[in-house]
């Protein structure tokens, strides 16, 4: 093969594929399914009605979570490139909706690491329950080293900077190995592989005493949250954040996608198993957290906390006092590891595409530079005394301008600027075996957008009135606010730069004869 | 557990986990479509 290409340089690389529907879906869940699922959903579901909450997620899941799944999928697989090329191929001006998408994602990535590694840092630690009796005590203080107030240092902290380190060396060997040897392997091997964890911990969850009343609390429905207005939001945005949707992903890993591959078909598959995934988490943390409030002679309303509160502040002490704990911490914080790496390989792998295709450079090449470029900022910024401050920030603020405010202009710009919507319905319709016709459109240009405003305004106006957690006004300004509006000003600079004369941008007989082909389908 | 929670509890079972059910077998009957489209195009000559 290598002779082949060296005796044809001026011959394109062909565009790398997943060799099978079942290891894109394997990676598209593996990527949808990631930190929120485990940590996030069981709190919004108890904090928004408990077994009422299902009727808003369930709405917010068909009405807006997998009609926007099929626009990121229609966009990818139609254009076949990372989401600036693919937002250029479908339109000039739409290229810096792809290049926003990049930059939020470079921003995900280098703090989503940091979480992985002090997963991986538990995991170890539940062998010797090495928070003692003072979980919260040990996690900032001993652990974390967390400065008294929020700042810019680089004082670094070695039990946070080597395993992160490790994080970084092992994607990086991910994502050097490309789509098929790379990334559909990991998920092929950890998908499976956390499930399987996962359902071992659940198990062990339920036999714990105290386990129904875990359940009691988050299944009793409180019928009265569904009049409340802030309820459906938070399904709504539960939704957004879960499946991925919105910054780049899924219009990268589509792009990988054959020709002719159902994508509606696959995407259902996608869509529930995250959600199936979420709700036997309810089950489990609920289960554990019943455990905990017993143990300590308090209500479950009492101990219920979510994010990183209930990961390495309540988790630890249900570990401490379970039988079997230190198994328990194992199959927990080994589940957060795998369900963060291969969330964070499809993050890495919107901003390799994207270099890759503006560049026309090859895939180690790109992944390399790309990887030790965003491993370089999370090894400097996030393992210090002051990372936790800046992650928290970071987090925040590029959740609220930058994943939902880029999805809200992405889907006004498609449906309302470009009228895209009728094209990429049919390109949908082309294959797939749920046909997505005019509901779909309906959804995606009216229902999808109102959810999207409603969230934006209601951040906006929380975080503009008061100070984001109390930090000082300079903190907030520049990581927060600054870091959210410099991601779209790059994102304009890096549409006018031009792309490489090398780039597919340019030169992509692959491509021109798909076009070709289509054109040829339709016309029969 | 209560019987509002059990219920609860069934419900959110069977339609989250009946939706995947239901999104395996439809895609089950709809085989991946290899030979319609030569992905892997000839090497040229």
């Amino acid at each position: 093969m290598s002779t082949s290409s060296s005796a044809r340089p001026s011959a394109p690389v062909k565009r790398e594929t997943f060799s099978s529907r079942r290891l894109f879906i394997l990676s598209a869940i593996g990527s949808a399914v990631g930190l929120g699922n485990i940590w996030r959903f069981p709190y919004i579901a108890y904090d928004n009605g408990g077994g009422a909450f299902l009727l808003p997620y369930l709405a917010a899941l068909l009405t807006a979570g997998i009609p926007l799944l099929f626009l990121d999928y229609a966009v990818g697989h139609k254009f076949r490139g990372s989401a600036p090329l693919a937002y250029r191929r479908l339109h000039r001006a739409a290229e810096p909706l792809g290049w926003w998408q990049v930059l939020v994602c470079f921003v995900i990535a280098a703090y989503y690491a940091v979480i992985i590694a002090w997963s991986l840092m538990y995991t170890i630690f539940s062998f010797t329950e090495a928070w003692g009796d003072d979980a919260e005590g040990f996690f900032f203080g001993n652990f974390l080293a967390v400065a008294e107030a929020p700042g810019l240092g680089f004082e670094f902290v070695p039990s946070v900077f080597f395993p992160l380190l490790l994080t970084w060396a092992a994607v990086i060997a991910i994502m050097v190995a490309g789509i098929r040897k790379g990334i559909s392997r990991a998920n092929a091997v950890l998908l499976p592989l956390l499930m399987v964890m996962f359902l071992l911990l659940v198990v062990q969850s339920l036999f714990l005493p105290g386990a129904a009343d875990g359940l009691n609390a988050f299944f009793t429905p409180d019928w009265s949250a569904l009049g409340n207005p802030s309820v459906w939001a938070a399904a709504y945005g539960h939704i957004f954040f879960s499946l991925s949707v919105g910054y780049g992903i899924m219009v990268t890993y589509s792009s990988y996608l054959k020709r002719r591959t159902d994508l509606t078909g696959s995407g259902m598959v996608v869509a529930f198993s995250n959600s199936g995934f979420e709700i036997l988490a309810g089950i489990g943390v609920f289960a554990a957290l019943g455990f905990m409030a017993q143990a300590s002679g308090a209500a479950v309303g009492d101990v219920v906390t979510q994010g990183i509160g209930l990961a390495f502040i309540a988790f630890p002490t249900i570990v401490s006092q379970a039988p079997f704990g230190a198994l328990m911490g194992v199959l927990f914080f080994g589940s957060l590891v795998f369900a963060g790496v291969t969330s964070l390989i499809s993050v890495l792998e919107v901003i390799v595409a994207a270099v890759q295709d503006k560049l026309g450079w090859g895939r180690v090449h790109a992944s390399v530079v790309v990887s030790v470029l965003v491993a370089a900022v999370s090894l400097s910024l996030f393992p210090t005394a002051t990372g936790l401050y800046l992650l928290d920030t970071s987090d925040a603020f590029v959740n609220s301008f930058g994943i939902t405010l880029g999805a809200l202009v992405t889907v006004v710009v498609l449906a309302w600027f470009l009228r895209k919507l009728p094209l990429l319905s049919a390109h949908l319709n082309r294959i797939s075996t749920i046909k997505m016709r005019r509901t779909w459109m309906v959804l995606v240009a009216g229902i999808v957008p109102l959810a999207l405003i409603y969230m934006v305004a209601n951040e906006f106006i929380t975080k503009i009135s008061t100070t984001y957690e109390g930090y000082p006004d300079w903190f907030v300004g520049i990581f927060g606010w600054g870091m959210a509006g410099g991601l779209i000003v790059l994102a304009l600079v890096l549409t006018f730069i031009p792309w490489s004369s090398r780039s597919k941008a340019h030169h992509d007989p692959e491509y021109d004869s798909v076009v070709a082909n289509e054109a040829k389908e339709t016309a029969l | 557990m209560t019987p509002i929670a059990i219920i609860m509890m069934i419900v959110a079972i069977v339609t989250v986990w009946g939706g995947l059910a239901l999104a395996l077998i439809n895609l089950q009957r709809h085989p991946e479509d290899e030979g319609a489209l030569p992905e892997e195009q000839a090497w040229e000559l």
